[in-house]
């Protein structure tokens, strides 16, 4: 019964939030519906009983909202909305056909009923429980994972130290 | 659970935020008469003994205060900041362990309003959302100084977040645990026979780079440039009045006070201590609390010592030790503990 309560609740607020991201004409209200949507998924995520995953949830993207904030205020300005002028014409049916490819899929996955989640809410959500899964079933793709993650952040050194020495 | 349960619950909250709030009026009457102390003043000595409701009077002035909107706000958000700013320094405080559990009937109830399991995690969550609220008070003010001290916040959070969390990482890898509960835990007995098992005896280093960390993360003196009052007026609640400015205060002394009740937890041995009665019962638990507020005041005054002693970075200078210094430092001293504690644990891998 209160992981029903939760959810409805919950769920309309990350579904506000998303709406609200896409339909605010001021940037830094996107960004807070934006951010409102991961806090009720990640309160989703502690009524199924996964509390690490709701925590790395908040600790990570909080931290990435906050410099899209900051990118919104540093580039687009304080008190401007937005430029609404297209710029890349091709972006809207784009949009269109992916955000279709999704629908089926969610329907194709939802109809073959593999989504059920844990009937109980009793997901052993403990740090020492993933890490066991983590570090035994699944330790190759977890590698290849912050493989990925270093080459990102090497990238972003490597840019950062073209421009120096431009300017040199 | 039955009503009993959800009962104490509830006790545990009210308990836990009026304690936050009683706490606070203390603490700002605390800070002003030590730093008249350290410069030679008397500090208020009107309202109450000693100027002790001083921070109540203020309380109550600030309370009755006009609201002030200037016309350039935002309004949602500028209203929504300052709550913004209270919520995650109230949410932190529920995950410290303030004393020993103790029995009622067959109950056993915890000085703790909740053990999560991933209790650090939550709480660097939690102060990771705390400076929105800064940013999103600079930002709705419409006005030059606030939206200077946001961005400098934003900057300053994110630099410093980091090198919070890494400094951290080795006490989690020592006592192999994420709750704060069991992090206490760890830390009962003796230190070869004679100090207290406090992990700062092994983790010393990671003690004085969190400390830094945390004085940069409440936005204290002197990584307050956030509200520098000699460049930005008051910084980003510049255009606060009555009680929403009291919320931001407020927010600002809960944080000094979880942030050193985390240090304590973590390093200071959290409640433990000669404990005087027999363990589990209500008095053993009361004289843990004491032990608990005990360290906890000691570390809010070396906060309150370094705001009187030093004077405030420069931006350059911030962030050069943040990210050249501060990060470096704790990702340095992380790897050797883990390769020496390894070899404690497990022996040599030749061997």
């Amino acid at each position: 019964m209160t992981e029903l309560i939760l959810f409805v609740l919950f769920g309309v607020g990350a579904l506000a939030g998303a709406i609200m991201m896409v339909a605010s004409r001021n940037p830094v209200y996107s960004a807070l519906g934006l951010i409102g949507t991961m806090f009720s998924i990640a309160v989703l995520y502690v009524v199924n009983g996964a509390h690490f995953v709701a925590a790395v949830q908040i600790v990570v993207y909080a931290g990435a909202v906050m410099t899209l904030f900051l990118f919104v205020i540093m580039l687009i300005g304080v008190d401007q909305p937005e430029d609404t002028t297209e710029q890349l014409p091709i972006q809207r049916p784009a949009a269109l056909a992916l955000g279709a490819i999704l629908l089926i899929g969610f329907v194709v996955v939802i109809a073959a009923g593999t989504l059920a989640g844990s009937d109980d809410g009793t997901v052993v959500g403990t740090v020492e429980a993933i890490a066991d899964e983590l570090f035994t079933n699944w330790l190759l793709p977890f590698e290849v994972t912050t493989l990925l993650l270093v080459i990102a952040s090497v990238g972003a050194i490597v840019l950062a130290q073209f421009k120096l020495r431009d300017r040199k | 659970m039955d009503f009993l349960d959800v009962l104490i619950i509830i006790v545990k909250v009210v308990v836990a935020f009026v304690f936050l709030l009683i706490n606070t009026l203390l603490l700002i009457w605390a800070e002003r008469k030590v730093v008249a102390w350290m410069q030679n003043r008397v500090g208020p000595t009107r309202a109450g003994p000693a100027g002790v409701l001083q921070g109540l009077a203020d309380g109550i002035k600030l309370f009755f205060k006009e609201h002030i909107t200037p016309r350039n706000v935002e309004f949602n958000v500028y209203i929504l900041a300052p709550v913004l700013s209270l919520l995650p320094a109230l949410l932190i405080f529920t995950v410290i362990p303030m004393g020993p559990s103790f029995a009622i009937g067959e109950r056993t109830v915890s000085f703790q309003v909740t053990d999560l399991n991933v209790g650090l995690l939550f709480i660097i969550a939690m102060s990771s959302t705390a400076v929105y609220a800064v940013v999103l008070a600079g930002w709705s003010s419409g006005s030059k100084y606030p939206l200077l001290g946001g961005v400098r916040a934003t900057a300053q959070a994110i630099s410093y977040e980091a090198a919070m969390g890494l400094a951290l990482v080795p006490a989690i890898v020592y006592a192999g645990t994420l709750s704060l509960s069991e992090l206490v835990a760890h830390q009962s007995g003796r230190f070869a026979g004679l100090l207290p098992n406090w992990h700062i005896i092994v983790l010393a280093p990671s003690f004085i780079l969190f400390f830094i960390a945390a004085v940069a993360e409440t936005n204290r003196a002197p990584f307050d440039l956030v509200e520098a009052e000699s460049e930005l007026v008051g910084g980003f609640h510049t255009e606060y009045s009555g009680i929403r400015f009291a919320l931001f205060f407020l927010a600002e002394y809960i944080n000094i006070f979880s942030m050193s009740a985390l240090a304590v937890t973590v390093f200071l041995g959290g409640f433990n201590g000669p404990a005087l009665f027999e363990v589990g019962t209500f008095p053993a638990s009361l004289v843990g609390v004491v032990w608990f507020l005990v360290k906890t005041y000691a570390v809010v005054f070396l906060f309150f010592w370094i705001r009187a002693t030093l004077p405030r970075l420069r931006y350059d200078q911030l962030m050069e030790l943040g990210w050249k210094r501060l990060i470096p430092a704790t990702l340095a001293w992380l790897g050797v503990f883990s390769i020496v504690l390894g070899f404690v644990r497990f022996g040599a891998p030749w061997a």
